[in-house]
C-alpha cells in the first residue's frame, strides 16, 4: 500500500511537471530583455587574457555592456583604452581598426590628444576622397562622425559629391551593392549605406539639399517591401545570396538595416514613412531570438534593440523619428482558480525599461477554439505602483477552468506619446486557468445482468463491471477531462486499457464480448483509474481495487497473449557474459600411422629409381659393349624385357650381365639412352648414362644451369609453402622463369641440333 | 585337368607375347612408363591413407593426389609426343616435348603449392 502510494505520488508529480512544461512551451509571445541577457553577455564577452581578439570585438563587448547597464571592469576599460590609443596613434592601422577604435573610444572616453585627432582627421579625409567601395566610405565617414562626436569641429568639404558617389551603389529594389564591380545587392549593404549617408548629412558644412535626402525615403519604403515574415508576426530582412562567401545571417542583416534606419531617421527632418507595426515586427524578431549563444549575435540583438528603444542611444543628435515599440508580457500564463491568482500584466520597452503612463485594457476573454462572444466586459487593469504591474484581480465567475485567449490593448495616456511609441494594437495571449476538480459519486460495481448489482468480487464472463464518478469544477460545473482511462491488469501483466467516455457518467465493461480479447485468462485483475487534464490540478492515477475474473476455458485456436515487454530498466543492467566457444579440433590419425604412410609414399619413388637405374645400366652396358659385342638385336630386346622384371634382376644381377655379354647388339640407338639424363644427377651413382650430356664446355654449362634453375624453382615452391606469400613468390618466379627459359632453350636446341646431325649422319 | 593346363598355357603364351612386344619399346619410353607408374602408385597410397584416417586436411589431400595425377597425365602426354611410332608428332622434336613437360609441371606445381595450405 505504501509502495503504491509512493508510486502514485511520483507519477502525479511527473504528470504535473509535464503539464507545466507543455504550458510553458505553448505561450508564444515575446519577453523583453531580462537578467538572463546580462549574465549571457558577461559569459560570452569574456576577454581572453585580459583583451579581446580584435578592436571590433572590443567595441561590441563595450557596447553590449553599456546598453545592458553592466558595470565595466576597470581592467577591460584600461585594456580597451590602451588598444585604442595604440591604433589611433599608429599610421599603419587599417581603416576598419581605426573606425572601431573610435567607436570603442566613444563609449570608454579615453584620453586622446589633439595632435592625434588632427592626424586622424587628415587620414580619414584622405580615405573619404580615395574611397571607391561602400565599406571604405562607411569606415571613413563613420570615423569622421565619431571624431566630430568627441571633438566637435569636423566638416566634409564635398559632402554633396560624396553623397552622390555613395548613392551610386543603390539598386532599384532598395538594396545596395558593396562596390561598383560587384553585381550582388543586399539588404546588409543597404543598412551600411544608410548609416554612411546619415554620417555624410551630419557632417555636411552647408546643409545638404533636402530633396537629395528625401529621395532616399522611397528607397527605404522599397527596402521594406522585401521584408520577410515569420508566423508569429516577427519581421526580418534576409539576403538570398547564392554564393556569397560573406553572406550575413538574417540577424546581422536585420540589425544592419535597423542601425542604418535609425541613424538616418536621426538626421532627417522628415518622418520616415514606415508603418509602426513593421517596427514592432522587427522588435519582435530580435526579442524572439531569446538569448543568443554567440557573442556577435548577442551584440547585434542588443545593439538593434537599443537603437529601436531610443535613437538617443544610437546617435547624439537624434530627433526621434522611428517609433519605440512597447512590449506587453505576462509573468505567468497559468492562473489557478482555486488559489485565486490574479492576472498580472507587464508593459516595458524592449530593453525592459519603464513605459510612459498608460492603461492596459482587457478587451475580452474567449474560450480557446470557439468563436463565442467574450466572457467578460471590457475593463481596465489596475496599476500597482509597488510591482509596476497591471493587475486583474478576482477573475469573474464566468471564467472556469480551461484554456482561454485574453485580449489586451494598451492605451497611452498622452496623445503626444502615440507618435513616439508603438503598441501594436490588440494583443492576444493564451492563458490556462487551472483548478482543483472535485470527484464525486464514485462507485464501482459488478452487475449480474441488466437487472441489478451484486456486491461480489467474483466475476464471470456473463457479468459486467460498472465504474461511475462525477467531476465538477470549482464553480460547480460538470468537467470533462482530456483523459479518463481504466486499466485492467492480469497477474501475468497482460494489460487492457479502456477509454472511459469523458461524459462523466457511468462506464460499463461487458465481459461477454471481451473474453477473446482477454485471451481467456482467468484470475485476479487489478483495476487502475487515470484521470488527467491540462487544467486539472489534481490529475490522478490510482489503483481502485481488483476483481477475480472467471472466464471459460480457451478453445483450440485461441490466440495466445502477446509476450510482455521486459522491464525497460533491465536493459541498462549487465548483459549475460559471452563465453567464446572454440570449434572442436578435427579428429587426427595417430602419428605412427601418418609416419608409416609417409614412408610408404617413398616406396614408389624408390621403385622408380631402381627401375631407372637398372634400365640405364642395361643400356649403358650395351652401349659400352657396342664395339666388342655383336649381340643380336632380338637378344638385346629380350634382355631389356628382363630388365623390366625387376625382381628377377635384383635377385641375380650377375645373370643379367652375363646374359648381356653373351648376346650381340646389332644396332644400337643412342636416343634410347637419353632418358637417363632426365632422371638427373642423383642417378649418377646408380650408374646413370650421361652419354647425351653435352660434352662441350659451353653447352655443358648451360645444361648444368638448366638443371640448377629447375631445382631453384622447385626450392622456391618449397619456400612458398613454408613462409613466402604469393606476391614474393611470383616476383622471384618471374626472375627464375626468365633464366630457365633462356637456358632451357639453349640446351634443348643444342640437343635437338645434335640429334638431327646424328640422324642425318 | 587338361582344360586347366591348356588355359594356363594360353595365359602363359599371352603374357609371353605381351612381354616380348613390350620389350621392343625404347628405353626412354620405358622410363617414362616407370615414372607414370611411380606417380599413380603415390596417388594410390594417398587415397588409401585418406580412406583409412579421414579427409581432414582435405585441401592437402586434394593437392597431393592432384599433383600425382597431373604429373602422370603430363608424363603420358610426353610419352605420346616422344614416341617415334606416333606419326602425328613426327615433326615435333623430343626436346620441345620435354620443354613443354617441364613448363607444365612447374605451372602445375605452383598451383599445387598454393592449394596445399
Amino acid at each position: 500500500m505504501a509502495r503504491s502510494l509512493v508510486g502514485f505520488t511520483v507519477l502525479l508529480g511527473f504528470t504535473v511537471l509535464l503539464l507545466f512544461l507543455s504550458i510553458c512551451e505553448s505561450a508564444s509571445f515575446f519577453q523583453p530583455i531580462f537578467d538572463s541577457h546580462r549574465s549571457a553577455a558577461v559569459e560570452l564577452f569574456s576577454p581572453d587574457h585580459g583583451s579581446f581578439k580584435s578592436l571590433e570585438e572590443t567595441y561590441e563587448a563595450l557596447r553590449t555592456f553599456d546598453v545592458l547597464g553592466i558595470e565595466k571592469k576597470p581592467d577591460v576599460t584600461a585594456t580597451a583604452c590602451r588598444l585604442v590609443s595604440e591604433t589611433v596613434g599608429s599610421s599603419s592601422s587599417t581603416l576598419k581598426d581605426l573606425f572601431y577604435a573610435l567607436k570603442a573610444n566613444s563609449i570608454v572616453k579615453c584620453k586622446i590628444n589633439d595632435k592625434a585627432y588632427q592626424g586622424i582627421i587628415t587620414r580619414l579625409n584622405a580615405a573619404v576622397d580615395g574611397a571607391n567601395s561602400l565599406p571604405d566610405f562607411y569606415y571613413s565617414v563613420g570615423g569622421l562622425v565619431l571624431v566630430k562626436g568627441s571633438k566637435g569641429d569636423v566638416q566634409l568639404a564635398d559632402a554633396d559629391g560624396i553623397f552622390r558617389s555613395v548613392k551610386a551603389f543603390r539598386q532599384s529594389d532598395g538594396r545596395w551593392r558593396f562596390s561598383s564591380n560587384n553585381p550582388e545587392s543586399s539588404a546588409f549593404a543597404a543598412g551600411i549605406a544608410l548609416e554612411t549617408l546619415a554620417g555624410v548629412v551630419s557632417l555636411a558644412s552647408p546643409e545638404l539639399d533636402q530633396s537629395l535626402i528625401s529621395t532616399l525615403n522611397s528607397d527605404i519604403s522599397k527596402l521594406f517591401d522585401s521584408i520577410e515574415k515569420y508566423d508569429d508576426g516577427a519581421l526580418y530582412f534576409d539576403d538570398k545570396l547564392v554564393d556569397g562567401h560573406d553572406h550575413q545571417g538574417p540577424l546581422a542583416t536585420t540589425s544592419s538595416v535597423v542601425r542604418g534606419l535609425t541613424a538616418f531617421a536621426a538626421v532627417t527632418d522628415e518622418r520616415l514613412n514606415i508603418p509602426s507595426n513593421k517596427i514592432l515586427g522587427l522588435a519582435n524578431f530580435f526579442l524572439g531570438i531569446g538569448v543568443p549563444g554567440d557573442a556577435k549575435d548577442l551584440f547585434n540583438q542588443i545593439d538593434s534593440l537599443a537603437c529601436l528603444e531610443s535613437n538617443r542611444q544610437c546617435f547624439a543628435l537624434a530627433v526621434l523619428m522611428v517609433s519605440i515599440p512597447l512590449i506587453l508580457s505576462l509573468p505567468s500564463t497559468v492562473l489557478s482558480v482555486t488559489k485565486e491568482d490574479s492576472l498580472q500584466v507587464n508593459v516595458n520597452t524592449v530593453l525592459g525599461s519603464n513605459a510612459p503612463p498608460l492603461t492596459v485594457k482587457l478587451v475580452g476573454v474567449f474560450t480557446s477554439g470557439s468563436k463565442a462572444a467574450s466572457l467578460v466586459e471590457s475593463q481596465e487593469l489596475v496599476f500597482d505602483d509597488g510591482t509596476g504591474m497591471y493587475n486583474f484581480n478576482n477573475l469573474p465567475k464566468s471564467i472556469d477552468v480551461g484554456s482561454y485567449t485574453f485580449v489586451f490593448e494598451i492605451v497611452l495616456h498622452e496623445p503626444e506619446h502615440e507618435k513616439i511609441y508603438v503598441t501594436g494594437g490588440q494583443k492576444k495571449v493564451p492563458i490556462f486557468v487551472s483548478g482543483l476538480v472535485k470527484i464525486e459519486n464514485a462507485e464501482i460495481a459488478v452487475l449480474d445482468s441488466d437487472l441489478g448489482s451484486i456486491e461480489t468480487q467474483k466475476t464471470n464472463h456473463l457479468q459486467k463491471l460498472r465504474v461511475s464518478f462525477k467531476l465538477t469544477t470549482p464553480h460547480g460545473l460538470a468537467f470533462k477531462p482530456h483523459q479518463a482511462l481504466l486499466k485492467l491488469r492480469h497477474e501475468s501483466k497482460v494489460e487492457h486499457i479502456f477509454v472511459v467516455g469523458n461524459s462523466g457518467k457511468q462506464f460499463e465493461i461487458n465481459f461477454l464480448g471481451l473474453v477473446e480479447k482477454f485471451f481467456y485468462l482467468s484470475g485476479r485483475y487489478d483495476i487502475e483509474l487515470a484521470v488527467g487534464d491540462a487544467v486539472m490540478e489534481n490529475s490522478l492515477l490510482r489503483a481502485i481495487g481488483h476483481i477475480e475474473l472467471d472466464l471459460p476455458e480457451p478453445p483450440e485456436k485461441a490466440t495466445r497473449p502477446p509476450p510482455q515487454p521486459v522491464d525497460p530498466y533491465s536493459r541498462y543492467g549487465p548483459k549475460a557474459e559471452i563465453t567464446h566457444i572454440f570449434r572442436a579440433p578435427e579428429k587426427r590419425p595417430p602419428k605412427e600411422l601418418s609416419l608409416a604412410f609417409l614412408g610408404l609414399t617413398f616406396l614408389p619413388l624408390l621403385g622408380f629409381l631402381i627401375g631407372v637405374s637398372l634400365a640405364c645400366t642395361a643400356s649403358f652396358i650395351l652401349s659400352f659393349n657396342q664395339k666388342e659385342l655383336n649381340c643380336r638385336y632380338t637378344k638385346f630386346l629380350e634382355t631389356l624385357t628382363r630388365v623390366e622384371s625387376m625382381s628377377d634382376l635384383l635377385v641375380s644381377p650377375a645373370f643379367f650381365i652375363t646374359d648381356i655379354s653373351e648376346g650381340e647388339v646389332k644396332h644400337f640407338n643412342f636416343q634410347s639412352v637419353k632418358g637417363c639424363n632426365f632422371s638427373g644427377i642423383i642417378l649418377l651413382r646408380l650408374g646413370v648414362n650421361l652419354n647425351n650430356f653435352p660434352s662441350n664446355t659451353v653447352p655443358a654449362t648451360f645444361a648444368t644451369l638448366f638443371h640448377v634453375s629447375i631445382g631453384a624453382v622447385l626450392s622456391l615452391y618449397v619456400l612458398f609453402w613454408l613462409k613466402l606469400d604469393l606476391f614474393q613468390t611470383l616476383k622471384l618466379l618471374g626472375f627464375l622463369g626468365v633464366i630457365l627459359v633462356l637456358v632451357g632453350h639453349r640446351v634443348l636446341s643444342h640437343l635437338a641440333a645434335t640429334s638431327a646431325k646424328l640422324k642425318s649422319a | 585337368m587338361a582344360r586347366t593346363s591348356s588355359s594356363k598355357e594360353n595365359a602363359q603364351a599371352l603374357f609371353h607375347s605381351l612381354r616380348s612386344a613390350y620389350s621392343a619399346t625404347p628405353v626412354n619410353l620405358k622410363i617414362i612408363d616407370l615414372y607414370v607408374g611411380f606417380a599413380v602408385f603415390t596417388a594410390l597410397i594417398q587415397v588409401v591413407y585418406m580412406a583409412s584416417v579421414g579427409s581432414f586436411p582435405f585441401n592437402s589431400f586434394l593437392s597431393g593426389v592432384l599433383s600425382c595425377v597431373g604429373t602422370a597425365v603430363l608424363a603420358v602426354c610426353l610419352r605420346i609426343q616422344v614416341n617415334k611410332e606416333n606419326k602425328e608428332f613426327k615433326d615435333l622434336p623430343p626436346e620441345r616435348a620435354f620443354a613443354d613437360f617441364v613448363l607444365c609441371n612447374l605451372v602445375l606445381h605452383l598451383v599445387i603449392m598454393n592449394f596445399l595450405g
